[in-house]
């Protein structure tokens, strides 16, 4: 990808797309690229703030130690998992191959 | 162990073992194993929206006995970070793991052979963390329809991640650490390492170090091999892996860095690794820290506690054994590997002896070879220690020798009945001492020259009475029917 | 008085005195939603049945003496990104259309053990990804105030319905605002709650470091009542604090008498409107008049509130939305299964296709431009520069709270910048949307708590809101604060006139 967060090219955001399991058709390709390349131009705003003697904060909390119990609770029942698969065959959930043609079985 | 190969072997290994908890890291399902597809799922590891995840403590504390037992540095601050990819297993689009900062690292684990027959073989572990299993995909090839079905019991089960420095150098090495390192978890109750339900899995990284002409070291590229079923199978595929790299060196001169690392699958039937295919994307995970998770902090107190709680690791119990007993290294070794269970048992009967090296060799003789001839296990033995105990006590008595002890042993194996209830269903009495003793006064004024013989001195010339003896009556003692001959001719001069 | 004017308080009380029924009162919302929802389209769902049968059998209870919850047949309106596992949850996205959660979340566990009566599901920005309800798949909320104009968002459908005389209460979430805007917009109340004070768990994830569940209301003093059912620990949400529930509605008359309430200069600068300015001036006045001193105070670092937030939220909500692949339950796109040689559409599998496909199709432009943001910001190369940084500034921004609230109690200041701006206006212009959020994401950065009341209105007639916001678990002091307020001012009481039917 380029260096240069600003200048987002559209093969950058073809690889985020894909990465982010997006279909995107060159219409959208194009559109996001200048809408993401402005966005990033804008938060790269942060950049102004020196803040190398800052810590990353990721959680506003200070809780820490937080368990359960090792007792076990009761399960949802199958159809209920699966209530509302796109597909299934009333015990497994149904996905298409998850190897491409060339795959090994 | 030594090889003429013309280079060495590099292996590191990274081991999954589930953990021994009643429940999933996250949630409150079941972790047990052999349920009907999506029967032990909930809203939290079907990934469902609005669902969050609460840590097992269960979990962590056995992820922490597993890393104090491989001699990690616990950290004093862990947390739990998000590793995303898509793939149908992992319902919520990613795996709950750590990233930077695990709640372990830097530990070793050695293999000593009692034997000396190899150099002690020390592994450093590089890390040890605790993230979430996924499902299980199952391809549907012969229902024609090429779906994926997808089970996701297994999918948030806990799981401790094993990762060694590049330390060992043979497929044999790797296959005696990968013992070691079940028997010390199986020991410490963190894992049942059972392979054939998934509780123990291993990946190797194996590549080759060759030494050129010009003194510098020439590496080939790492291989990742996975699929591996069982430690045979990561001796067999290292084995193989390694030649296939040797062959490959010379065909190509190929050097580490200049190919990214290839994954390759071990075809056990076929006795082959293949190149798995390479994904588009290089494997970009976007860790970033699990907001959903709070840190974990360990105390000092908690890690004597768990420490307390442990129990002996392998390796000490074995030099515990062999002095405690006073039975040579090699005895402790065999016992000390099948388990706790067979240890406890040994002690036991041990102690009911009162001499650890008879009983060691009842084990190693007669229980170890029955269990693996039956292929059982010392728990569902049917002759307990008390039992084993009367029967070898009767020997040290006089009672019958080794060679019948071994029949009535035999017996009590397969019918599950005590020393006197089989002796007497055998038809084995203990012979009193004066019916011995009148048993040889009829032996020796039928047999003339014999008693002539011993009493010129030639004690040998006695066995001539034994197989009479024992025609007679079969009970006898064959030693003691000798040496009662012996006296009694004695008293005649 | 008629229930649709009755704050919640009252109505609770006049269930409880028998002087209305549950049933009465659930059927007079539910026609109300009937006759207006055409024209405002702040629900999604609507449970007539399902409220009608609830209602009845708390009224049948209450009858037989029997035992009731402390809101007992009170109409509450749930925002569609809370799990119900006997209405359909949405998300206002068609990647969940239909979808039907096999679990309560915590909080409607709770307002149901309260027996609160359940009208339906409120209209939002898809995976609460807006500020103007316009992201929706099912259509924007128009602002029952001007119906050309928004209600705010993300909580857009929760804040119409309760200015709409649609529901007493209603339940929205807050992950950079979409509590306090809408409110603001809307001309009610609405409280964003301290991060941790209120369970999460079946509440649909957008950032979870930052979204919190709170009331919307027409008065603090109502939404004081919702959280003594809603707020508490939950040991479901490791993000749940451990910490007891005051009796809100018990501390609310006291007065506020050296209460220190800041001031930030810079919330005045350019780009604020002169009538929002106003209307939070007088507010500020209001609140020196009851006793409270106000004070300037610096947040230095407010003005990076939003390309924080912009890093922060879209990063944890490209990995929220993961779940979201067509695989187990939503949206899977059609015409997959002819696998035939080579036919994999460019993708690597079959899988893939679907995968891209389903999430093409089911999720809106915001959501996908949040995705795109966040896996662009975490992806190996980026991290560093763009999510660790946002993190680093982030703290910054929450240590400019702490340093506050070292010598204010509370920090006042507009919720918006402008009044409800029309549908369309800013559909255009990500950015110019996103900084909409401009006085509140930093709450939700910081982690505190905020409350949002109507302090007049525009010469168009158009509400303006004022927001406080306090120290964490200061909720008893903001609720007081907007109480006192909504004791000498009567901005809450009006209702507005545009709304399609007229009131009974």
């Amino acid at each position: 990808m380029s260096t240069s967060p600003q200048t987002l090219t559209s093969k950058d955001v073809a690889k985020v797309g894909l990465l982010a399991r997006l279909a995107l058709s060159e219409a959208d390709l194009e559109r996001m690229t200048g809408e993401l390349s402005k966005i990033v131009g804008f938060v790269s705003m942060l950049g102004e703030l020196d803040t190398a003697d800052v810590a990353p904060l990721a959680h506003p909390l200070d809780t820490q130690n937080v368990f359960r119990d090792d007792v076990p609770v009761a399960s949802l029942s199958t159809a209920e998992a699966l209530q509302s698969a796109p597909r299934h065959d009333g015990s497994c959930f149904l996905v298409p191959a998850v190897l491409g043609d060339s795959g090994a079985a | 162990m030594s090889t003429t190969a013309p280079y060495t072997t590099i292996i590191g290994l990274e081991v999954h073992v589930q953990l021994m908890t009643r429940t999933k890291l996250f949630c409150g399902c079941s972790t047990k194993f052999g349920g009907a597809p999506n029967t032990q799922v909930c809203p939290t590891c079907l990934g469902l929206p609005g669902s969050l995840p609460v840590m097992n403590r269960r979990a962590f504390d056995l992820a922490l006995r597993a890393a104090l037992a491989l001699e990690c540095t616990i950290a004093p601050f862990t947390k739990w970070d998000r590793k995303n990819y898509f793939y149908p297993d992992l319902p919520k689009g990613y795996q709950i793991s750590q990233f930077d900062l695990p709640f372990s690292s830097d530990g070793f684990l050695e293999v000593v052979d009692p034997k000396g027959a190899f150099e002690p073989c020390r592994v450093g572990i590089v890390r040890v963390h605790l993230e979430e299993d996924a499902g299980k995909s199952m391809h549907d090839e012969a229902a024609g329809t090429g779906d994926t079905r997808i089970d996701l019991n297994r999918a948030g089960t806990p799981l401790c991640e094993i990762v060694t420095q590049p330390d060992l150098r043979s497929p044999q090495d790797a296959r005696a650490w990968l013992n070691e390192l079940k028997l010390l978890l199986v020991y410490l109750g963190v894992s049942d390492c059972n392979m054939q339900e998934g509780s123990l899995r291993v990946d190797a990284n194996v590549n080759l170090h060759i030494p050129q002409p010009d003194g510098r070291i020439a590496k080939t590229p790492i291989v990742e091999i996975k699929n591996m079923n069982s430690f045979r199978s990561v001796e067999r595929a290292l084995t193989y892996e390694a030649a296939r790299q040797w062959e490959d060196w010379q065909a190509t001169k190929a050097e580490m860095g200049k190919t990214p690392k290839q994954t390759r699958g071990w075809d056990d039937p076929a006795g082959i690794t293949r190149a798995q295919r390479h994904k588009e994307e290089s494997s970009d995970y976007r860790y970033f820290p699990e907001p959903d998770l709070v840190p974990v902090t360990v105390s000092q107190q908690q890690i004597a506690s768990i420490r307390g709680e442990m129990g002996e690791p392998p390796v000490s119990l074995r030099k515990t054994l062999a002095a405690k007993w006073n039975i040579p290294a090699y005895d402790a070794d065999v016992l000390v590997n099948q388990g706790r269970e067979l240890v406890d048992y040994f002690e036991d009967l041990a102690t009911r002896v009162g001499e650890g090296k008879v009983a060691s060799n009842w084990m190693q003789q007669d229980v170890l070879r029955i269990l693996n001839e039956t292929n059982g296990t010392v728990s569902d033995f049917t002759v307990r220690p008390e039992g084993l105990a009367d029967l070898i006590g009767r020997i040290k008595k006089g009672d019958f020798d080794t060679s019948r002890a071994r029949e009535i042993f035999a017996e009590m194996v397969t019918s599950g009945r005590p020393v006197d209830n089989v002796v007497a269903g055998m038809g084995i009495a203990a012979v009193s001492d004066d019916d011995v003793i009148s048993l040889c006064r009829e032996l020796l004024a039928a047999n003339p020259k014999i008693v002539a013989d011993v009493k010129s001195g030639k004690e040998q010339a006695a066995a001539g009475l034994i197989g009479q003896a024992k025609k007679k009556n079969a009970n006898v003692n064959p030693g003691k029917v000798r040496a009662v001959c012996i006296d009694l001719i004695r008293g005649m001069e | 008085m008629q229930p649709l004017e009755m704050s919640a308080v009252d109505l609770v009380a006049a269930l409880r005195q028998g002087d209305i029924t549950a049933v009465e009162s659930a059927t007079v919302f539910l026609d109300r939603i009937e006759a207006t929802n055409g024209s405002i389209n702040a629900f999604l769902a609507v449970d007539r049945e399902g409220a009608l049968a609830r209602a009845a059998d708390i009224d049948a209870r209450r009858k037989a003496g029997k035992p009731v919850g402390p809101l007992a047949g009170l109409p509450v309106a749930l925002k569609d990104v809370l799990c119900t596992s006997d209405m359909p949850t949405t998300c206002a996205s068609k990647m969940l259309e239909g979808f039907r959660p096999p679990y309560d979340a915590d909080v409607v566990a709770r307002l149901r053990r309260a027996d609160a009566v359940f009208l339906g599901k409120t209209n939002m920005d898809e995976f609460a990804m807006g500020g103007s309800n316009e992201n929706s798949a099912f259509g924007p909320v128009r602002n029952p105030w001007d119906l050309s104009r928004t209600p705010g968002g993300s909580s857009g459908g929760s804040a119409a319905c309760v200015a709409g005389d649609m529901a007493p209460v209603a339940i929205g979430s807050d992950t950079g605002g979409s509590i306090r805007q809408p409110a603001g917009l809307c001309g009610i109340t609405g409280l964003k709650p301290t991060y941790g004070r209120v369970s999460r768990r079946g509440l649909i994830a957008f950032a979870s470091s930052l979204d919190q569940i709170g009331p919307m209301a027409r008065s603090a003093a109502d939404c004081a009542l919702i959280m003594e059912t809603i707020a508490g620990h939950d040991p479901g949400d490791s993000t749940s604090l451990a910490v007891d529930v005051p009796r809100y509605t018990d501390l609310l008359d006291r007065p506020l008498a050296g209460v220190r309430i800041g001031r930030v200069p810079e919330h005045f600068a350019a780009g604020l409107d002169p009538e929002v300015a106003k209307g939070v001036e007088e507010a500020f006045a209001v609140l020196m008049a009851a006793g409270a001193t106000v004070h300037d105070v610096q947040l230095p670092h407010a003005k990076y509130g939003i390309p924080t937030y912009y890093l922060v939220a879209p990063c944890e909500a490209s990995s929220n939305l993961a779940r979201y692949d067509g695989a187990h339950y939503g949206h899977r796109c059609k015409d997959l299964g002819q696998r035939t040689a080579g036919h994999t559409g460019g993708f690597e599998s079959p899988l893939v296709e679907m995968y891209c496909r389903s999430r093409a199709e089911g999720f809106g432009p915001e959501v996908k431009r949040r995705i795109m943001l966040g896996t662009y910001a975490l992806s190996a190369g980026y991290y560093e520069a763009y999510y660790a940084k946002a993190l680093r500034v982030r703290r910054l921004i929450r240590q400019d709270y702490l340093d506050a609230f070292q010598t204010v109690d509370l920090i006042g200041g507009p919720v918006s910048a402008t009044p409800a701006f029309k549908l369309g206006e800013k559909t255009d212009d990500p950015l110019a949307m996103y900084l909409v959020d401009l006085y509140t994401v930093g709450t939700n950065l910081a982690g505190v708590g905020g409350i949002s009341f109507p302090c007049g209105f525009t010469k168009s007639g158009l509400p303006i809101g004022f927001q406080l916001q306090a120290p964490p678990l200061a909720e008893p002091l903001l609720l007081q604060a907007a109480d006192r307020f909504q004791r000498l001012t009567d901005w809450h009481r009006r209702r507005p006139q545009a709304v399609g039917v007229a009131k009974t």
